[in-house]
């Protein structure tokens, strides 16, 4: 059975939908329809697929943690190895499909935000690629974050533009990317960087994601024969996540596990667990949950992983927590940054700060296993980025 | 003329004050934007005043307990700009009923399209309370004939791609748009917003349109006067000027 989400006005049960001004109402429509076209294009499928391919270094290996599960008593656990990408995490799907479409729409601007970087440096890369202009959105609080994604922008010949309103960070980097596209919307192509914003966005960044979960599926029956028990992603804005879970839709056996950034705890109110503790809102054109004080106004998140510091979630995300089919769970800053040490030691990977949150969440799960199940967790970026805070922290 | 305050800015008792002024300066609705914490399709004077409210701890709720207290004295028509979510958490069916009970005269949602959350709109219109919609320089006609078809209140017709924020130039095909606006809207008033922040352009808009809604220059001037304390006669002054008025 395929699934049809969105509907056709571009909503996943209540969640979804386009709250955006009346000026990028039909920009929106434009948008779906040129990714309408794209998708049904076998031209735009292959172009897409070759740079993947030959570009990117897809397909990216299904690696199984020979230590790593012995180490956790119980179960199989596999990595997707997303970090292996060129530009180091799995933004560049999304950004390199954007990119083509974007060209082939005639547009020559490209603006994006960025919260880790990675959704920044992956489109500077791909507007490098294509000769396109680049203005990425970040919090300057982002920026000295991640210092070495500001340096590597610049030099793949992006321009960064500071944002110094509200928290400093992604959310604030999105809300000026949307006052740049609505603005310069004649010419600009806005390129998304996760499964959040308004419709057909969320849909789109899933659909160029969905090469995470695609390739894992056939791996893992190629490799051992049978289905996962468990699919485990971390959960910022969603979309390494989505990627994975959504090829798996209906294997309804196949359990999907988010894990979103508790912080310095889920009690501290210092966290971007957004679905373990937010509520239904509206925020950057899509009806969702959303970290918010009881007047609608939105708090301002915080995880040791800039990338997943945002106080929204994807709309799927939220339609995939009301109907049960994904379960989420929420591990805190000390507990993502011990999992970044561990599997750095057992296996020789480095992984992101983002990743390690799924990682973190191994132990607890491991509690619910069976020796042989199997376990795909999306490793969806690497963590060279996060060494230097981590060095830092330590000392 | 329209004049928008960021109600709570620089306070709540300020911006009724301010509002009175307003009106004896000639205003003829007054908006009374609901600060909100990531106003998309605000510039910076318009974000830094929502921003200064919100510190103050200014809620929708406090904005209908103002307006409660301004029907007391003034009967100038009132309308609320405020982003969806914090309607949302209000409760938006409480929110028409309150608001009506108060005494607003209507609502602008800047990220509402007339597509979402119908039964929300369809509550507003039952009870006769407006939903002020946009059209836009994007807005295809087709569209813009179905929204002027829906339009209750006035149509806020947006000048600019863009946030708020005032400009020295507006687009050069403004008033041909605006021409074609008018034509469709039959009785419905049609009012420009976005840009507009001197008298000459606010003289040459006029011919052309129903109203002109002038936002961040207000707050400007509201900023201006904050040092001197004379912000209300700043303010008041500002909107003769526009009007074209000698003070």
């Amino acid at each position: 059975m395929k699934t049809f989400l969105p509907d056709k006005s571009g909503h996943y049960g209540v969640f979804g939908g386009q709250y955006m001004p009346e000026t990028l109402m039909t920009p929106l429509r434009d948008l779906e329809a040129a990714y309408r076209k794209m998708r049904r294009d076998a031209s735009f499928k292959r172009e897409v697929e070759y740079y993947l391919r030959s570009y990117a270094g897809r397909p990216t290996p299904l690696y199984f943690c020979r230590q790593l599960s012995s180490i956790l008593g119980r179960g199989k656990i596999y990595l997707k190895r997303e970090d292996l990408l060129h530009t180091g995490s799995h933004k560049i799907n999304n950004a390199l499909a954007q990119g083509i479409l974007a060209r082939r729409m005639g547009k020559k601007r490209i603006v994006a935000e960025t919260g880790a970087g990675q959704h920044g440096v992956a489109t500077a890369t791909v507007c490098a690629l294509f000769g396109l202009e680049c203005h990425v959105y970040m919090g300057t609080e982002d920026m000295e974050r991640q210092a070495l994604n500001v340096y590597r922008m610049k030099l793949l010949g992006a321009r960064v533009v500071p944002v110094t309103s509200g928290s400093k960070t992604l959310k604030d980097a999105m809300s000026e990317a949307i006052r740049d596209w609505v603005t310069n919307v004649k010419t600009t192509y806005y390129l998304l960087g996760s499964v959040g914003g308004p419709h057909p966005y969320p849909e789109m960044v899933r659909d160029f994601q969905t090469v995470i979960g695609k390739e894992a599926r056939q791996q893992v029956l190629k490799i051992e024969g049978r289905l996962p028990k468990y699919l485990v992603a971390c959960v910022g804005g969603g979309s390494n996540s989505i990627g994975l879970f959504h090829p798996f839709f209906n294997d309804r056996s196949v359990r999907f596990l988010g894990v979103e950034a508790a912080g310095f705890g889920l009690k501290t109110g210092r966290h971007s667990a957004t679905l373990v503790a937010g509520r239904v809102g509206v925020l950057h054109g899509a009806k969702s949950f959303l970290l918010q004080d009881k007047e609608g106004q939105v708090k301002i998140a915080h995880s040791v992983a800039a990338g997943l510091d945002y106080p929204g979630v994807g709309p799927e995300h939220a339609y995939y927590r009301q109907t049960g089919r994904a379960q989420y769970a929420a591990v805190t800053d000390r507990e993502a940054v011990e999992a970044f040490g561990l599997l750095s030691r057992t296996e020789g990977i480095i992984p992101a700060l983002e990743s390690s949150h799924a990682l973190a969440y191994l132990p607890k799960l491991a509690r619910h296993l069976k020796k042989n199940d199997i376990v795909i967790v999306c490793l969806s970026g690497r963590g060279d980025k996060d060494a230097n805070t981590l060095s830092h922290e330590s000392h | 003329m329209i004049p928008f305050v960021t109600a709570g800015y620089p306070g709540l008792a300020a911006t009724e004050k301010i509002v009175l002024g307003l009106e004896a300066a000639g205003a003829d609705v007054i908006e009374l934007g609901v600060p909100f914490s990531d106003p998309i399709a605000d510039g910076p004077v318009i974000q830094m005043s929502s921003f200064e409210a919100l510190k103050k701890g200014v809620t929708l709720k406090d904005v209908l307990g103002m307006v409660r207290r301004l029907r007391r004295r003034t009967q100038v028509p009132l309308v609320a700009m405020t982003y969806f979510n914090p309607v949302l958490q209000y409760g938006p069916r409480r929110f028409v009923g309150d608001a009506l009970t108060a005494g607003l005269d209507g609502v602008i949602i800047p990220d509402l399209p007339p597509q979402e959350e119908k039964d929300f709109q369809a509550e507003a219109r039952r009870k006769g309370f407006a939903v002020v919609l946009f059209i836009s320089p994007t807005t295809p006609p087709a569209r813009a004939r179905a929204i002027a078809k829906r339009a209750k209140g006035f149509i806020y017709f947006v000048s600019l791609a863009g946030v708020t924020g005032a400009r020295r130039k507006l687009p050069a095909d403004l008033k041909a748009r605006l021409t074609a606006t008018k034509r469709i809207a039959g009785r419905t008033p049609v009012c420009v917003g976005f840009g507009v922040s001197s008298p000459k352009q606010v003289r040459e808009l006029g011919p052309y349109c129903d109203g002109v809604i002038v936002g961040s220059a207000v707050v400007n001037k509201i900023r201006e006067g904050l040092r001197s304390k004379d912000y209300v006669a700043k303010v008041a002054a500002f909107i003769r000027n526009l009007k074209g008025e000698h003070v």
